[in-house]
């Protein structure tokens, strides 16, 4: 399927790039649907990989690349259902999407994200499956899930572990803040940046120019620099899910749902 | 070079948000909440904090900012990194 419009995001491929849109109102909240989504995008990628030589992850979103895992459906399923089995669908979700962005993070083509405004939490472990992040002058990044009991659950601690210090990590985990553009290319998370509203014109760009080489060559260079922690991401799971069987956790997701005041994203 | 005075900053940290958020310089005032002041909600005062930090090239922690919401508080956080 070379074009795909979809409830969460879409696809098409333009000038040898498959260009993987995300428009999820109000900020491409990560819940069941884009899970599916992903999945079916996932399951097609080997067959679009045959027309295309790069892959460009953005957002159709003004505010933001993604805002991260769709808590409010996390804590509304987690109210309905009886806790074992809320435990068990947790866990099956991250199973779940931890193939995908694996899959994202093996594909023999160059990947790219271009991200603006907020990059948080499971849109920001969407960004690092990628080869390359190309950021909007306005780009955030934020993991705050210790604000609400849990560690990122998509891959986050391990991805970030195999592109920055080890001690950068700590701070923007333990920290749970935020950080601006200019701190993310500084610590080398981020190897472009493009002016205000720029993002998807320089990722093109640079789809672009990665198309200029032999894709075979591309593919074991990536290979080469880029290993896939398995072991580790499969131990961020296990960690989540002991966490997430905590009270704690309930009483953290409620507060941010139940938060009508201006401030949830802030800690 | 010497840090700019509070009351500078403080100028400057109105101008900008009134300019950005298109509100009339004059309807700003120090002690206004600007959650209020401006209409905005909390991923619109992380592009504010964006916006200051490139405007005075400061990195700003935003639990630094956890219940602050009026323009003076803010310009003393970031009197405080220049």
């Amino acid at each position: 399927m070379i074009e795909f419009e979809g409830r969460t995001l879409s696809w098409q491929i333009v000038n040898g790039a498959i260009e993987l849109a995300l428009h999820r109102d109000p900020c491409n909240e990560i819940g069941s649907v884009t899970l599916d989504e992903l999945e079916h995008f996932a399951a097609v990628l080997p067959a679009l990989g045959k027309e295309a030589h790069a892959l460009i992850v953005y957002s159709a979103q003004k505010a933001g690349f993604s805002a991260g895992a769709d808590l409010r459906e996390l804590f509304r399923r987690g109210c309905e259902m009886e806790k074992a089995a809320a435990l068990r669908g947790v866990r099956e979700f991250l199973e779940r999407i931890h193939a995908v962005m694996n899959s994202l993070d093996a594909l023999p083509l160059t990947t790219i994200a271009a991200v603006h405004g907020v990059t948080f939490g499971g849109g920001f472990e969407l960004a690092l499956v990628c080869d390359i992040i190309i950021a909007d002058r306005m780009a955030r990044f934020c993991f705050p899930e210790l604000r609400l009991g849990l560690i990122p659950g998509f891959g986050g601690i391990p991805r970030l572990k195999r592109d920055l210090g080890n001690a950068v990590v700590r701070d923007l985990l333990l920290t749970g803040r935020s950080f601006n553009v200019m701190k993310a290319q500084q610590i080398g998370l981020v190897s472009q940046i493009a002016a205000e509203g720029e993002a998807l014109r320089v990722a093109r760009a640079t789809a672009s120019q990665v198309g200029k080489f032999d894709r075979g060559t591309a593919a074991a260079a990536k290979h080469f620099v880029k290993p896939i922690p398995y072991a580790e991401l499969q131990r961020e799971i296990d960690i989540f899910c002991e966490l997430y069987s905590r009270p704690a956790v309930e009483e953290g997701l409620r507060r941010f749902v139940e938060n009508e005041g201006a401030q949830p994203y802030l800690p | 070079m010497p840090a700019p005075t509070i009351d500078h900053t403080l100028d400057e940290i109105l101008n900008l948000a009134a300019l950005h958020f298109k509100v009339p310089r004059e309807k700003l005032t120090p002690d206004d909440d600007f959650f209020k002041t401006l209409g905005i909600d909390s991923l619109q005062a992380l592009d504010l904090l964006t916006r200051l930090e490139h405007h005075f090239q400061i990195e700003l922690p935003d639990y630094e900012l956890q219940g602050v919401s009026d323009f003076r508080t803010l310009a003393n956080r970031i009197q405080a990194r220049l």
